[in-house]
């Protein structure tokens, strides 16, 4: 026997209401590890940007297009190496229930613009050479069964053909992945040509340019002259740079992290709550003994921190069971939605920073009965038994 | 765990008064009590409720602290300790006992018994070895595994002396040892005391209203009014 086992059996002494507690907090670290797992998944867009990767976008709405002449106005602004565009297709397959996200773009300049994207190189170079080839992430080619050599329609549920169909055939000549698991792999691209020859409206216009600067630091001079050229026209531009456009697209939804701080702190401050109070009502339950084990010479400090560590116990144990949870629930969701959110898994941070806010969450709700055990006045406690 | 030589003196106590106030009011308990208490005796005090029995016994284990005067064990000032090195002089010197026996109730008989062993530095099996001995001294060698729910109150005492027999400290201090017991259960524990006293030589303190308890003592004290009464006496049995 050691301190640990006192600690222990004292913790679960009263069964039901360990177990209570247990799931309480449980249920608060289940919460805080599936939205953390989320939340990384969500935000990562930023920290999967190039550094010199920038966005430009038509100033009214990143939905709005521009006119597809400033691409090859932009490429010839002083510090751009690249520039790509695209557009988005809004496409579905066979029913509008199985969206594909699949956006038109120009080959080239869009794979020079992310190189993270790799396939074999004759995939590759089928998918230059070929005009209706479709370039599929190994997700998205996962979750309809697709391979090399397919031909499927895709349909756009915005634009239309000038046959008046909005169907377009497409051959799939490649499919592409990324060693980051991170980086996405559920859209597809096409070129942009064949989308557009076949527009019955909205022709020669492009959805967003992708520039990559020569350097990191020209990012805020290539931004303000590119937007500069476009100043007081029809379609005037914002640039940013990858990182902030991400981080702007994900927070449309809302403030993803004062949403997460807000159902998290709610969870918690509950937890806090009603774990503090019935610990200090289990102490106070337990006067007496403490009593005895101060007079069989326990020293006060010895039972603070022994008082200190049921909670902390107490709290690392649902908090543990939690995050372990999270994982698994985690690790199911991921697997039957891939192609939505790829990589999305429990990082290390939020494990981490799980384990710290459970020892966090112990000391908090350890600290007032740990000192009320570590003043118990012997002949108190005993002449009240 | 030898027996002592029961002409030194253990305990001394020198002009001790202890008194409280509750509101306005002073009430003092004893006043100025001069008292020696030899190794190897087996001491029963007595007297009415409120006398200040259990109050003289609290001083002697140092978890209470005399208004003024000296309470001297060994050449040790148990009342000029600090709080932290009162803990430890209490571990390694005081056995207490009960009335209402104390025990864990979580924790087995053998690891109840071992509680106080997990402030000294021995080991695992020592521990354990040690745990055995004073649970075969009290007759429970058998019962170590039982919860205290799982005893009857006998044995609960029984393992309540082991506990405080475990770390061989020098003196017993027992607060109405027998008060919760029917005769032969008291009985049984009488003996073991005596036992304890007479072969192990533990000096024994008891604070008890059974005349026949005091009895099993090698002399009583009876505190009226602030003052000893000594009525020496042979043990029974």
């Amino acid at each position: 026997m050691n301190d640990l086992t006192l600690i222990r059996k004292n913790l679960f002494r009263k069964k039901l209401r360990a177990i209570l507690l247990t799931l309480s907090i449980l249920i608060a670290f289940l919460i805080f590890g599936v939205l953390g797992a989320f939340y990384s998944v969500w935000t990562s867009g930023g920290a999967l940007a190039a550094d010199n990767r920038l966005i430009t976008v038509n100033r009214i709405n990143f939905t709005v297009s521009m006119p597809y002449a400033y691409w090859t106005r932009v490429a010839a602004v002083e510090g751009v190496e690249n520039v790509g565009h695209a557009s988005w297709f809004g496409g579905y397959f066979q029913d509008q229930t199985q969206q594909v996200q699949t956006f038109a773009v120009d080959a080239n300049t869009y794979l020079a613009a992310y190189p993270e994207l790799t396939m074999p190189a004759e995939q590759r170079q089928a998918f230059m050479d070929t005009r209706d080839c479709l370039l599929v992430g190994t997700d998205l080619a996962g979750q309809y069964g697709w391979s090399v050599g397919d031909t499927i329609p895709l349909l756009s549920n915005i634009w239309q053909k000038t046959d008046g169909s909005a169907s377009w055939a497409f051959n799939i000549c490649a499919i592409f992945d990324a060693e980051d698991d991170k980086v996405p792999a559920n859209y597809a691209l096409f070129h942009y040509d064949y989308y557009n020859e076949a527009l019955a409206f909205n022709n020669d216009q492009v959805g967003w340019l992708i520039i990559n600067t020569t350097d990191a630091s020209l990012n805020d001079e290539v931004s303000r002259a590119v937007d500069d050229l476009f100043a007081n026209s029809p379609f005037e531009t914002e640039t940013t740079t990858e990182a902030a456009f991400n981080e702007a697209f994900a927070n449309q939804f809302g403030n993803i992290a004062l949403i997460l701080l807000f159902v998290v702190g709610s969870a918690f401050t509950t937890i806090l709550i009603i774990v503090g109070f019935t610990m200090v009502t289990a102490i106070n339950e337990r006067t007496g003994e403490i009593a005895v084990m101060k007079t069989l010479g326990f020293p006060a400090p010895r039972i603070f921190r022994m008082v200190l560590s049921e909670s902390v116990m107490l709290s690392l144990v649902g908090g543990l069971l939690g995050l372990g949870l999270a994982h698994l629930m985690i690790s199911g969701i991921a697997e039957a939605a891939a192609a939505f959110l790829p990589g999305l898994a429990m990082s290390a941070m939020v494990f981490w920073v799980g384990v710290g806010l459970a020892v966090l969450l112990g000391l908090l709700t350890g600290i007032v009965p740990a000192i009320n055990a570590q003043r118990v006045k012997i002949i108190t406690a005993l002449s009240k038994q | 765990m030898n027996e002592e030589d029961p002409m030194t003196s253990l305990y001394t106590l020198t002009d001790l008064s202890k008194g409280y106030t509750r509101g306005k009011e002073s009430i003092t308990i004893f006043e100025e009590l001069t008292m020696t208490i030899p190794q190897g005796d087996f001491m029963a005090i007595m007297g009415p409720s409120g006398s200040g029995k259990t109050t003289l016994l609290n001083l002697l284990g140092g978890i209470d602290r005399p208004s003024s005067g000296a309470v001297d064990c060994e050449g040790v000032r148990v009342d000029k300790l600090s709080e932290g090195k009162l803990a430890k002089w209490r571990s390694q010197n005081v056995g207490f006992i009960f009335q209402f026996y104390n025990l864990m109730p979580t924790l087995t008989a053998a690891q109840n018994v071992e509680l106080p062993l997990l402030l000294t530095s021995l080991s695992g099996k020592q521990r354990k070895e040690r745990v055995a001995t004073a649970l075969d001294i009290v007759g429970l060698a058998d019962r170590k595994g039982h919860r205290p729910r799982q005893l009857s109150g006998g044995q609960q005492q029984r393992v309540a002396i082991a506990r405080a027999i475990v770390a061989d400290p020098k003196v017993l201090l027992c607060d109405e040892p027998t008060g919760d017991l029917d005769r032969k259960s008291a009985d049984e524990i009488l003996e073991t005391l005596q036992l304890l006293n007479k072969e192990l030589g533990k000096t024994i303190v008891m604070v008890t209203h059974d005349p026949s308890a005091a009895k099993y003592a090698r002399r009583e004290l009876h505190l009226d009014k602030g003052r000893f009464v000594e009525q020496a006496q042979e043990p029974a049995q």
